[in-house]
This record gives structure tokens, sequence and C-alpha cells, in this order.
């Protein structure tokens, strides 16, 4: 069986800005899994509350893994992420392995290989709880890089208030532009407001965060000509492909012909190209 | 469970006899899966599909259907909901794209099919006359457009006449799915029975509604949607006992289970057969889990096969 489901241990969980946890899982428990815990920038678990009144599963995005160890960043927002942020040091929890289709590196390197120009940027631009699944993207992305210094690696990142991830990610990425939405640190506005004034010139685009932000960001690549790669979030019950509760709409070509294609965010996603996506709901 | 609990069963199972026959079908064990909650791909990626006893699809329909925008899905305490809208590539895409896939496997396998009319149902169900299905499951919980959206389950004279055509264009063997959102669900039972149903799933989704407080709107897009899990466990077996006593067709019998036990109660009730459904979007090996408490229950109390199970009621 290539999915499990399996007993994490909680190595450490703790807050680190107002209302935003971090909690780091021991998952050995996988190794003998067959895709064991070879997670993928831009791939979810499935966390299953202990409280059984509560049924489904809650899908967190892998921030960064290291090992057999994984971190996830998440925000209390109702009761499985508050009994989450009670689980202690040594505590047993029941998540999945890793679920969906990450971010497509490959296909970038590809992408902006394609033309001789030699200096090239991408840019990861997120929002709020966005930011944690660019932090395993970013490691990966800067490891493919390797002494390469053609490339540039860049975060630009949103925040209601208080920012969270910025030194970890400014270890993998060759810049970090922050803006707050209420002004406390960095720019004061949106990130697409501080990337417009920042005004750098980016080949590629991988982005995470709020749906508006996402089709804003989607509408701008188009007008550009840029690719961009979006992860986006809905509503789940099983959250491996199963139940065709977390359907979005996308454009496929077949036979020469767009077609309208219903796809899950669960298994085809939560990553999309920013082209595929039809926003217009 | 632990692994030596496992291996116990598995050798004790040697004696038992879990298979089941419905409508002159043998299904090697009782276990199914509840339609809309199985995809042989990504529940085949967590546990052995030959493992089921039979698989009951998602509700195919004789062209795609869309389903409804999201949000589809809404946990509630003990349950959830669900308006997926019977979202599906439509009747012969379903032929030529996944069936040949699910065919690959041994256990039996039951299509389940909807439609808006009773048209819609006989020309999707005359298409898999010439197919390697086994078993047809008609959900009569859709709403009928002709008159005015009432569900076909809801109406004891639609049903019937539902029943009635839909075996007249079929081949194979036909259960009937019941919807319980309705007062008395033995006439609706004794009617699909007399009009030639070969057997009944119940129990379909109660319909149900969650309001988002802080937003002041319906958590789901549809406002509505259909109840299921442990929640609704109570009334499918109450909805099981009853039929039992009506009519003498086989019975699928679901609704929250969740265990082994849960399976056994459906077992005493009357059921011949269950079906999983929501614990399989929880606990996604939850069909082979409840199969393996099956086991180990019939082994702790001396059980040899399922009929002993059902006529132990006291
Ligand atoms: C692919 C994916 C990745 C995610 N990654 C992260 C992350 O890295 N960090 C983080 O803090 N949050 C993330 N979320 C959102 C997270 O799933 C929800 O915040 C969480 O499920 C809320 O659970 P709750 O019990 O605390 O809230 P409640 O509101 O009580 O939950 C009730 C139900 O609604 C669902 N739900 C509530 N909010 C959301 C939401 N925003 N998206 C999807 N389902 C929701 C819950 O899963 C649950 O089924 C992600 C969501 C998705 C779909
Ligand atoms: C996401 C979802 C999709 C469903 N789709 C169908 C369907 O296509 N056809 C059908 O007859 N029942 C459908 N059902 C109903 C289930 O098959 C089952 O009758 C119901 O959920 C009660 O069982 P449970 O509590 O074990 O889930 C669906 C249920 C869920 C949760
Ligand atoms: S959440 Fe069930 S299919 Fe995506």
């Amino acid at each position: 069986m290539t999915k499990k489901i399996i007993e994490a241990q909680v190595i450490s969980n703790q807050k680190i800005a107002e209302g935003i946890f971090r909690i780091t899982l021991d998952c050995a428990a996988a190794a003998d899994a067959t895709e064991s815990f070879n997670a993928k920038p831009g791939q979810f678990i499935n966390l299953y509350p202990r409280d059984k009144s509560m049924l489904l599963p809650r899908p967190i995005s892998i921030c960064f893994t290291e090992r057999n160890r994984i971190t996830l960043v998440y925000r209390v927002v109702g009761n499985g992420t508050r009994e989450l942020s009670c689980h202690k040091e040594g505590d047993g929890l029941q998540i999945s392995t890793p679920l969906g289709q990450g971010y497509h590196i490959e296909a970038m390197f590809e992408a902006i290989n394609q033309d001789p120009s030699d200096h090239k940027t991408i840019a990861l631009v997120a929002g709020g709880l966005g930011i944690p699944p660019m932090l395993e993207l970013a490691k990966t992305i800067r490891t493919q890089i390797g002494e390469d210094r053609r490339i540039k690696l860049i975060a630009f990142l949103g925040f209601q208030e208080k920012a969270f991830l910025i030194e970890e990610l400014s270890s993998f990425c060759h810049e970090v532009h922050v803006a707050t939405e209420k002004g406390d640190f960095g720019f004061h506005g949106t990130v697409l407001e501080l990337m417009e004034m920042q005004n750098i010139v980016v080949d590629y685009y991988f982005s995470c965060g709020p749906k508006p932000m996402l089709k804003a960001l989607a509408a701008h690549c188009h007008r550009i000509e840029k690719p961009l790669q979006v992860s986006l979030e809905e509503r789940m019950g099983c959250g491996y492909g199963a139940c065709v509760g977390c359907t979005c709409k996308t454009k496929e070509e077949k036979d020469g012909l767009m077609r309208v294609t219903p796809k899950k965010v669960c298994k085809d996603g939560p990553v999309f190209f920013g082209e595929e996506v039809i926003w217009s709901e | 469970m632990s692994k030596q609990d496992l291996n116990l069963d598995v050798s004790k199972h040697r004696n038992l006899d879990l298979r089941v026959s419905i409508a002159g079908i043998t299904l090697e064990n009782p276990i199914t899966t509840a339609s809309g909650t199985f995809s042989a791909k990504e529940s085949g990626a967590f546990y052995d599909i030959d493992e089921l006893g039979a698989i009951i699809t998602k509700g195919v329909s004789i062209a795609p259907w869309e389903g409804n925008p999201t949000p589809r899905i809404a946990e509630t305490y003990g349950g959830m909901l669900n308006s997926v809208g019977l979202q599906n590539p439509g009747i012969d895409s379903f032929i030529k794209e996944e069936l040949p896939y699910l065919r690959t496997f041994g256990p039996r396998i039951v299509v389940n099919v909807v439609g808006k009319s009773i048209g819609e149902y006989c020309s999707a169900v005359e298409k898999l006359n010439d197919t390697e299905v086994d078993m047809l499951e008609i959900n009569i919980s859709c709403p009928n457009i002709k008159e005015g959206g009432i569900s076909f389950g809801a109406d004891e004279k639609l049903a019937a006449e539902l029943t009635r055509e839909v075996r007249k264009y079929s081949k194979k063997p036909i259960l009937m799915k019941l919807t319980p959102n309705v007062s008395d669900i033995t006439e609706i039972a004794r009617a699909v029975e007399a009009e030639g149903a070969d057997g009944i799933s119940l129990i379909n989704t109660l319909l149900g509604m969650k309001i988002d407080i802080h937003n002041k709107r319906t958590v789901l897009w549809n406002k509505t949607g259909g109840l299921s899990g442990p929640a609704i466990k109570p009334v499918a077996v109450r909805m099981v006992y009853q039929v039992r006593r009506s009519v003498c067709i086989p019975i699928i019998g679901l609704g929250g289970i969740m265990t082994g036990e849960d399976a056994v109660e459906f077992l005493m009730a009357g059921a011949d057969a269950v079906s999983i459904g929501t614990a399989a979007l929880i606990d996604p090996t939850a069909p082979v889990r409840i199969k393996s408490e099956l086991i180990g229950f019939m082994n702790r109390y001396g059980y040899q096969n399922l009929q002993q199970i059902r006529e132990s009621m006291l």
C-alpha cells in the first residue's frame, strides 16, 4: 500500500505568533510505508482529531521536512486546531502520509531554462497561512539551484499583523520582502501592492494564500505572460480523493478542444497551474 | 487491534463462513463500500480492494452531472453533511474509463444509478445490460424534475413506478436504495418489493443543514445537504429492523457503521450485508478494519456464519 495512517510522535509544539503554532512530528512509523515521508513541497497531510465528535480530518500543509520529521505551522481557528495546539511533547497523533500533488518544480526549471537569457528570478508569493508551505518549497528550489548565481529566489510575504517564518525563509531565499496589512512590520499594505512597488522582473511565480490574492495574482501573471503555480484550499471530506467534496473547475485541452474539467483539490491539487484554474466563482 | 489479534483472526477465519448471497450473486463477505465514498485508485492506495465483498460505485447518470458548487462538505457533531450533488462523468465515461479498472479486482461490482426522470434511469440501466456489472443499486433519493422535485423515494407510487420501469429495462439484479426522509419506510419497501426489486439498500443520508452563525449563512453553498456518519446510525438500525419485518428480499444495511460491532448491529437487525461510507472518509482503511473486527466478534461468540448472527436476536 502506498499510503498509510500513522501514529506520529510530537517532538515540540510551540506558539510562534499570536494564535499561530509550530508543531514538529516524528514520523518514523511511516518509514516502513512504501512512500515513507518523502514529502514534496506543496503536499499536505490529514490530521485526525482525537475528539471523535470531530469526524473529519484536518488538512495542513507540510511546512518543512527533515528525515522522518515534519513541521507544520497552523493557526488556531476552531476546535480541531485548538486540540492540536494542546498536544505536548511525546503525545501520539494520528496523521496520514503525504497527500496531493505538490509544486511542479521540474516544470519550473524546464520553463526557465528554455529561454537562454542569463539571469532568472523565481518568486514565492504567499499570504497568511499560505506561507508555511513556502519553506519546504524554498528549501527544495534552493538546493537545486545550488551555487548557480544566475538564478535568484525571492519571497514576497503578506501578513495581517504579526510576521512569522521570516528568518527561516531568509536562510533559503536571496531576498525576502514583507508586507503587513496593519503596518506592524515591513511594508504597510498587501503583498500584491508590495510586489508592484518593488517592481522586480520575475520569470516564474509560486503562490499560496487566500483565494482573492491568488485570483489577482493569476490575472497579473496572465497579463505579463509569466507562468504561475498556485495552491488552492477547499473544504474537504476525506482529503484523499474518495468523496468528491473538494472539487474545483479547471480548463483542460482534450482532442484539441478546451474543456471544463472538474478536478479534486485534495488529489489532483492542491497545486494547479494558474492558467488552468477557472477563477470566476 | 494489534497484529497478533489480526493473525489470530485470520487463522480462525478458515472455519468461518462470511459468504452471503444476494439475488443469486455470492459475495465473499458482507462488507461493501457505500456509494459515493470509494475510489478504486485512491482507496486502493490504503488497502487491498480484494478484501471487500462488493464495490458499490458512486452514482452514475445517463449524462455527466456537474454537481453543486463548493463548499460541499460540513462537519456536524458526530456526523457530516455533503452536497456533492451526485457529480459524475456520465454512464458512457464510466463504462469506458472506470469499469475496466474495477473489473481487475475480485469483488462483485454494484453500480449505483441516479436520474432526474424515470426515462433517465431506464436509459442508464439499459447501457449497463451488456457490461460485466454484477448488480445495480438504484438511488431513488434523487428529486424527480417532472414532479416538481419530489424525491422518487419519498412517494410510494413514484417508487413503485420507478422500480417497475427499471425492472423492465434491466437484465441485472436491482437493489432499490431507499431514502430515510419518509414517514413510513416499510410502505416504500413493500412497494418496491411488489414491483420486482431484488433487494433493498438503506439508508441514504438524512436531509440536514448547518448555519455558520458568525458569517450568518449556511455552511454549504447548496444550503442543505445529506447527513451521514455515526449520528444517523440509530435511525438506520431502526429502519433496517422495520424493513426486515416487512419484506422478504435481501437488505444491505448502512448508515454510520464505524466498527465491526456496528456492522453486527445491522446484521442482527436483519441486514444481509453492510456498506461502509463516512467511516471510510475518516479512516481510509475502515472497510478492512471493520471486516477483521467482525471476524473478531464472530470468534469471540462462536458464530460460524452470518445467518447465525441474523437469527440471534431475541
Ligand atoms: C490543502 C490545505 C492545506 C492547509 N494548510 C494549512 C496550514 O498549513 N496551516 C493552517 O493553519 N491551516 C491550513 N489549512 C486550513 C486548515 O485545514 C483549517 O484551518 C482547519 O481544518 C480548521 O480546523 P478547525 O477544527 O480548527 O476549525 P473548524 O472551523 O471548527 O473546522 C470545521 C470544519 O471545517 C474545515 N475547515 C475549516 N477551515 C478550513 C479551511 N480554511 N480550509 C479547509 N477546511 C477548513 C475543517 O477541516 C473541519 O472539517 C489548510 C487547508 C487545506 C485545504
Ligand atoms: C460524500 C458522499 C457521497 C455520496 N454519494 C452517494 C451516491 O452517489 N449515491 C448514493 O446512493 N448514495 C450516496 N451517498 C450516501 C451513502 O452511500 C450512504 O447511504 C450514507 O452516507 C449513509 O451511510 P454512512 O453513514 O456510512 O456514510 C453519499 C454519501 C456521502 C457522504
Ligand atoms: S476531500 Fe474527498 S475527494 Fe477531496
